[in-house]
């Protein structure tokens, strides 16, 4: 049986794919899509074979930069991006959590200095398989899953 | 802007410890000094210890420097909603170096990154208070000729007692063999058992505190065990007497074992045990004086030969 795409192709733009439906809004929020003037397509609850259920989004004529590939890394892990050049795949790229988050997740300690301030968070992240991160101000361990984004 | 600031001891080479406290021996030597003649120094407390802040206060009066400061939040702007940063940059126009205590832990960390003088952090909050660590280093060292291969034994509060974690994280260098003695409530976290397991140090738990167990230490350091840490205040009377030391506990333990503690005690030693020769806690306050005005000169640049050289003894 001829499988048929859920989604319409993109002629240029990024494809983000393997997002776990239940993360799919705050990718949408974190990257800002609903400010988007180019078209945006959002597959929700997709079957997967590999997921079960997954999300993805198409965004057009958007190339994403590091600096929000690494905000996406927060959200879930093992999500791909996939750069679309004239109908064509050009790169997939793993998102990849960087050694470093500043400004991206809020601190779980209301004792923090940097809840406290009017300043930028930073986290050094000591374990990227089991997504645990380090904040640089009061050194509190935290479960990347259960913190909050800004 | 990189400057000379100490925030933790956590991360500290074992290099600079024994330099540190190298530098500390001097001071013990010759405590009264003019090396830091023409300097200010700030002793900033945003939340009041003064303990803390008369040894800091001390170190740098007894150098030659001058102080200036607050003991009090209540009477800083912080109470009219000025931040951190700004009380930092004000007073880092009038200062050449902050020592600081605050409520909120980084906010040493914090200072240190905005600020164009060097921070020395009096303690922030739960976290980190490294001239208590220096201090209690240089007690171990003095008392027993070496940090090397000490049995460490840690009893009361190893929970919430900052004093413990952060001398565990800087006795790492010196191959120790830990023993840990709380009740469950306040044993030693999961996070600390982890740290000892990947830096290879040797450690073993106990709820039992009696004669038996502290007979093969060389460092009893004791802690405060606070009621307002239970939960369950049955539970708090059932082990509050469980973890005093009383002196006929002392008979059998080694003639080099010393007892230490970050004061103040309220019963968890008993009065009769200051007599003993192996009390030496006194002793371990006042090195808090030699191991601050290390630790004021290291951040502001001076070296052990400035110090070993300094034409400003006074005699």
């Amino acid at each position: 049986m001829k499988k048929e795409l859920q989604v319409a192709a993109l002629e240029n733009g990024t494809v983000i794919d393997h997002i776990p439906s239940n993360k799919l809004f705050d990718v949408v929020n974190l990257l800002h899509l609903q400010k988007m003037t180019t078209p945006v397509t959002i597959g929700y609850n997709l079957e997967s074979q590999k997921m079960g259920c997954k999300g993805i989004i198409k965004v057009a004529d958007k190339f994403f930069n590091p600096e929000e590939m690494s905000r996406l890394s927060v959200i879930a892990k093992n999500m791909q991006l996939i750069i679309i050049k004239n109908y064509e795949v050009v790169e997939k790229i793993n998102v990849d959590i960087p050694d470093q988050l500043k400004g991206i997740v809020r601190c779980s300690n209301p004792k923090c200095i940097c809840n406290n301030e009017p300043m930028s968070t930073h986290f050094h992240v000591t374990d990227k398989v089991r997504g645990i991160i380090k904040c640089h101000y009061c050194e509190k361990e935290q479960v990347l899953e259960k913190v909050q984004l800004i | 802007m990189k400057t000379r600031s100490l925030v933790t001891i956590a991360d500290t080479s074992k290099e600079k410890i024994m330099y540190l406290l190298e530098m500390a021996h001097e001071f013990e030597k010759n405590t009264n000094r003019k090396i830091l003649d023409g300097k200010v120094v700030a002793t900033l407390f945003f939340e009041p210890s003064t303990r803390t802040r008369l040894s800091f206060e001390t170190a740098a009066n007894r150098l030659g420097a001058r102080v200036i400061g607050f003991a009090d939040p209540k009477i800083t702007s912080g109470t009219k909603g000025e931040t951190l940063k700004d009380t930092i940059m004000m007073v880092s126009n009038y200062a050449d170096i902050i020592c600081m205590r605050h409520y909120l832990e980084g906010a040493a960390r914090y200072a240190s990154e905005i600020a164009p003088i060097p921070i020395v952090n009096a303690g922030d909050g739960a976290n980190q208070h490294p001239s208590q660590t220096l201090l209690d280093l240089y007690t171990i060292y003095q008392t027993q000729g070496t940090l090397e291969n000490l049995n460490i034994y840690m009893v009361g509060d190893l929970k919430y007692g900052r004093t413990v974690h952060s001398l565990l994280m800087a006795m790492r260098h010196f191959n120790p063999f830990f023993h840990f003695i709380a009740p469950d409530e306040l044993k030693m976290p999961e996070e600390y058992k982890e740290y000892c397991e990947q830096q290879g140090i040797k450690y073993k738990e106990h709820k039992e505190f009696n004669a038996e167990i502290i007979k093969d230490a060389d460092i009893l350091y004791m802690t405060r065990v606070q009621k307002e840490r239970f939960t369950d205040l049955m539970e708090y009377e059932r082990v509050k007497d469980v973890y005093i030391l009383k002196k006929e506990m002392l008979k059998d333990t080694k003639d080099n074992m010393k007892i230490l503690h970050p004061l103040p005690r309220v019963n968890e030693i008993a009065y009769d045990v200051d007599e003993d020769p192996k009390a030496y806690y006194f002793q371990q306050a006042k090195n808090g004086l030699y191991a601050r005005q290390a630790i004021i000169c290291d951040c502001l640049g001076l070296t052990i030969d400035d110090v070993k050289n300094d034409p400003t003894i006074l005699k």
